[in-house]
């Protein structure tokens, strides 16, 4: 194994455990966007340059101001759990044991008689040459042509979430005070 | 040395770094009771998908499915000349061995020998890269939303302040919705005095 892989790979673990054990919640958006930086690298190295920049764009860019903005809307502490970590730790574990063992009949990395590779035969690269008169990008044709209706799905739930967000957090001035007095009596009520 | 088992953890360790990712994910999704914490957790999870797939697409000894310009000119000029007849006949080949064996009439042309990694499970990811944002967005408007209602993100008050509300009170309920009706019509939207101690 590459040094350089080894390396992004015990980073990328490293990284996550640390999001799980971390209670600054600020800290912990803060190794997400790390996380996604680790991520995109090894896409790289995985030969998928477009979806890398896309993960360091979005993944690491556009969802750490979301989340760093929220963070200033709700509180940056994590108040600690009364309750035991063994029972998650255990789910984990017996799932991803599940999953290992559900790996071992798969095809190795980068074997070029995998299934995923035999399917669409003649392959896109080779379809598109003849198909998108010199367009270099093989995933930028099949992103914009031969699987356009995802995209054009892809878009729509774009449209649908950014209406959902904006009506969950549209307020009438005049509703705040009504719904802070209901927030307080019921947190008064919680306490008593 | 044991040297099949070798070779099978050397052939499938990039599954089983995934799996731990999304392992940690999980846990940070069941354990954690702070919802932005959740979110995150949900976020891990999803980017190992992401790598799963990608890790998927890899071929050995392959580079990024961007063709050379001279060489996408090149072959399609010989295609052009010869037909197509010769896709046919490698109805098993793959990725890799598709360029190199549907050309080997054609040997010499350039990049005839570049091997290419799948573009499929890159196309699929990008789709779900931007599909996971709009859906982090959302789940944090809500997140916004929860704590605008009760004043707190962390699920095991959220719930306290669900049971309470649900008992019987010593004050009427009706009382209560009468004074926010009076407070909504006695105060007016700019100086909005009780929101700012929720936000």
């Amino acid at each position: 194994m590459n040094w350089v892989v080894f390396a992004i790979l015990a980073l990328l673990a490293l990284t996550a455990v640390t999001v799980a054990r971390l209670r600054q919640l600020w800290a912990a958006v803060m190794f997400t966007g790390i996380y996604s930086f680790l991520s995109a690298s090894w896409m790289m190295i995985l030969d998928a340059p477009d979806v890398a920049f896309t993960e360091a764009a979005v993944g690491a860019g556009i969802s750490t101001v979301l989340m760093l903005s929220t963070l200033a809307l709700t509180g940056e502490q994590e108040q600690p759990t009364k309750r035991s970590p063994i029972v998650p730790l255990l789910v984990v574990l017996v799932t991803g044991g599940a999953l290992i063992y559900g790996t071992l009949d798969m095809p190795h990395y980068g074997d070029p008689n995998a299934v995923v590779h035999q399917h669409p035969d003649p392959s896109f690269v080779e379809r598109s040459l003849d198909d998108m008169h010199g367009l270099p990008n093989v995933v930028t044709a099949l992103l914009a042509s031969y699987r356009g209706y995802d995209t054009l799905g892809e878009t729509t739930v774009v449209l649908t979430a950014g209406i959902a967000v904006l009506l969950i957090l549209r307020r009438d001035e005049m509703e705040r005070p009504a719904i802070a007095n209901r927030a307080k009596r019921r947190r008064r009520k919680a306490n008593a | 040395m044991n040297s099949p088992a070798l070779e099978q953890a050397a052939g499938l360790y990039n599954y089983w770094i995934v799996i731990v990712l999304m392992m940690t994910g999980f846990y940070i999704v069941l354990a954690r009771r702070n919802l932005i914490k959740a979110v995150i957790g949900l976020n891990i999870f999803q980017t190992s998908v992401f790598l799963l797939y990608v890790t998927m697409g890899k071929v050995r000894g392959g580079t990024a499915p961007i063709i050379p310009p001279e060489v996408a000119e090149a072959q399609a000029k010989a295609m052009h000349e010869t037909g197509h007849s010769e896709h046919g006949t490698h109805a098993l080949g793959t990725v890799s061995e598709e360029i190199v064996g549907a050309h080997a009439a054609h040997a010499d042309l350039p990049g005839a020998d570049i091997i290419y990694s799948n573009p499929l499970p890159s196309v699929l990811m990008l789709t779900a890269i931007v599909v996971g944002i709009a859906t982090t967005a959302l789940a944090l408007a809500l997140v916004v939303r929860i704590r605008e209602d009760y004043g707190t993100i962390e699920e095991d008050r959220i719930l306290e302040i669900d049971r309470a509300d649900g008992l019987p009170d010593d004050d009427d309920e009706d009382q209560w919705i009468d004074a926010d009706t009076h407070s909504l019509a006695g105060s007016s939207p700019d100086t909005p005095t009780d929101s700012e101690s929720v936000n």
